[in-house]
């Protein structure tokens, strides 16, 4: 009994000790959605308030949205995106403890170099979208995926055009440490 | 792991039996489009000098009729129709029971045990000309290293038929991946060319990408997610030892490959979204700029005397390919057919650019000439990409995937002329092989 309870005070732990690791991909503790899924920071998210608290995490993750879309080999913002971009913007400028990594991601549909750099110039659109609308540059950070990590996985434009996208993942450590 | 020490002894064979009066020509294969019919050859042994050299003996002959067969130029005449018993490394060949059974060549060699070695002796026969072709050989290896003996004969039988240069003893450095296709774990491993001896270099804590092998095979160079973004790391082959190499902070880096001389890595950095070519001094850290444009610039490979480099690059709207002065400076477009084209990789002769090309919703393995002349597809699939070159120019390695959510990626090889397409033994899934050179 005493045990039972020991493990699971060791399981949840282990979840947060995934949430500050920058390599999310890496531990192998990954769900749908960005980092750590639709609510990306969805540990800190229990802890803090649901979608419907404007102050949370999940709020931003999933409320707001923190993943957009793109065109087939393309990094040009969507008027869609440009529209939840602007939320995140606004959510950033008045949560200022938050940092964020924007992750860069592509369908399988290229090869894996290129695929690295187009990931890197759909995060950077992101980034520099989020500054225009005010946030600070030196609390954000891109990475890419390239095609690394799909969400969806099978391999028609169904699932190709949810793989094309830039997830804004937020956190309370610093910036990309 | 590399203590391998192999000693190619004097060729101390005697001179051929004297030749009979047949008037053919020399036996040769010519590695060219209008090869459809694999030469029948014959091995007679290897033959165990002791009886404790039997195993090895009958495994040595496994990995020579297997390296040999496996080119596809070669058929091997089963056993059960030999008409001539050899019984010792020194039988005459009775060339008139190997004509009957059609073996146009003939391998009689021996395996013994000296010293703690493995040393095998081998003649190489031309049958229908009734000579032996060169001289006979002898070598020697530790034990552990059999299987590279093994392919130093084959190397050498190759060799003499084709007039190629050899490629068996060499080695393959790739990807690993297990798990479900959106969270794959990639470990990097290094084995055979035919995929034996697997060593993995990594564990599958973070995402690896796209090793490179140095010119001297003992160094090689990746993309690695473990600070979280991708960085450049070397390792030793020999001690899986590796260190990051710097980096500029708040960049992506990737896609490094040494130059031939290995003092230097042409590489990718990302900076604010824009990927452009870059060179590093390895030892001094020193770094310089190739490319400008505000296009993806990746995927480098050096032409064989380290004066050029071959890349893709997007600035004409789609991926294409490119050959610039190894300093930087003017590029020169050598791409021009249909779709996009994307990880150039220099033949090791220099006459060669492999490449992946995308068009019309299929991925194919090709090869031009460095002028972008004579392009060839060889493949096409669901999705083929990043082309590796045998040591002597004449195979092309690459990563196939398979579609859909239960997809996973296999390296297969096909040889230049577009024939012998055929899956390599991997323990499991495996992506991004890169050839090694030839081992010494």
């Amino acid at each position: 009994m005493n045990f039972a309870v020991k493990a699971v005070l060791a399981i949840s732990m282990l979840g947060l000790a995934a949430c500050s690791n920058p390599d999310q991909y890496g531990s192998g503790a990954t769900g749908p959605g960005g980092a750590l899924g639709p609510g990306g920071a969805g540990m800190d998210g229990v802890s803090q308030g649901g979608i419907n608290d404007p102050n949370s995490p999940a709020y931003f993750s999933q409320t707001i949205g923190d993943m957009v879309h793109f065109m087939v080999d393309q990094s040009t913002l969507t008027d869609t995106a440009r529209g939840i971009l602007t939320q995140q913007a606004s959510w950033l400028v008045s949560h200022p403890s938050y940092t964020a990594i924007i992750e860069g991601h592509a369908d399988e549909q290229g090869t894996r170099e290129y695929n690295l750099a187009l990931g890197a110039r759909r995060a950077s659109a992101v980034q520099e979208y989020l500054i225009s609308q005010g946030v600070a540059g030196n609390r954000l950070r891109t990475v890419s995926y390239g095609k690394e990590r799909p969400l969806a996985i099978c391999s028609t434009e169904e699932c190709y055009q949810k793989n094309r996208r830039a997830v804004t993942v937020i956190s309370q450590s610093a910036v990309g440490s | 792991m590399m203590r391998f020490v192999l000693s190619l002894l004097a060729a101390v064979m005697l001179a051929p039996i004297a030749a009979t009066a047949q008037d053919s020509e020399p036996l040769h294969i010519e590695i060219t489009d209008g090869v459809i019919e694999p030469m029948p050859f014959a091995i007679a042994g290897f033959i165990p000098e002791t009886q404790e050299a039997g195993q090895m003996a009958s495994q040595i002959t496994q990995v020579i009729s297997s390296d040999l067969t496996g080119t596809g130029l070669f058929r091997e005449i089963p056993k059960s129709a030999y008409i001539q018993n050899v019984s010792s490394f020194d039988t005459p060949v009775k060339y008139s029971d190997w004509q009957a059974i059609n073996a146009q060549a003939l391998v009689v060699g021996s395996v013994g045990m000296q010293g703690g070695k493995v040393v095998v002796k081998f003649r190489l026969f031309d049958v229908f000309s009734g000579q032996q072709m060169g001289d006979g050989q002898q070598l020697a290896a530790s034990p552990a290293s059999w299987r590279r003996l093994a392919h130093k004969v084959s190397d050498v039988i190759y060799s003499r038929i084709t007039g190629e240069g050899p490629y068996f003893d060499s080695r393959v450095v790739f990807v690993s991946e297990s798990g479900p296709k959106d969270n794959r774990q990639k470990r990097l491993a290094v084995m055979d060319y035919d995929g034996a001896n697997v060593t993995y270099l990594t564990d599958a804590s973070t995402i690896v990408l796209a090793p490179r092998f140095s010119r001297d095979g003992t160094k090689v160079l990746f993309t690695t997610f473990e600070t979280g973004f991708p960085r450049i790391k070397m390792l030793d082959v020999a001690t899986a030892s590796a260190r990051l190499l710097p980096e500029v902070p708040g960049t992506m880096t990737f896609a490094p490959r040494f130059s031939p001389d290995g003092t230097k890595i042409v590489y990718s950095m990302e900076q604010n979204g824009n990927t452009d070519l870059w060179m590093m001094n390895i030892s001094s850290g020193q770094t310089q700029r190739l490319t400008t444009s505000p296009a993806i610039e990746t995927s480098p490979s050096f032409s064989p005397d380290g004066s050029r480099i071959v890349f893709e690059s997007d600035r004409s709207g789609t991926q294409q390919l490119y050959i610039m002065p190894a300093s930087g400076g003017d590029a020169t477009r050598i791409s021009f057919g249909d779709g996009r084209y994307s990880t150039p990789v220099w033949s090791p002769r220099g006459d060669m650019i492999a490449f992946t090309k995308q068009n019309q919703g299929r991925f194919h393995i090709g090869v031009m000439r460095t002028d972008g002349s004579e392009e060839r597809l060889l493949t096409s699939s669901f999705l083929d990409e990043g082309p590796t070159w045998s040591p002597n120019g004449r195979v092309i390695m690459f990563t196939r995937e398979s579609p859909g959510a239960e997809g996973s990626a296999s390296l297969y090889s096909v040889d230049i002329s577009g024939r012998n397409l055929k899956k390599v033994s991997t323990p499991g899934a495996a992506s991004d092989p890169a050839w090694s050179p030839l081992l010494p």
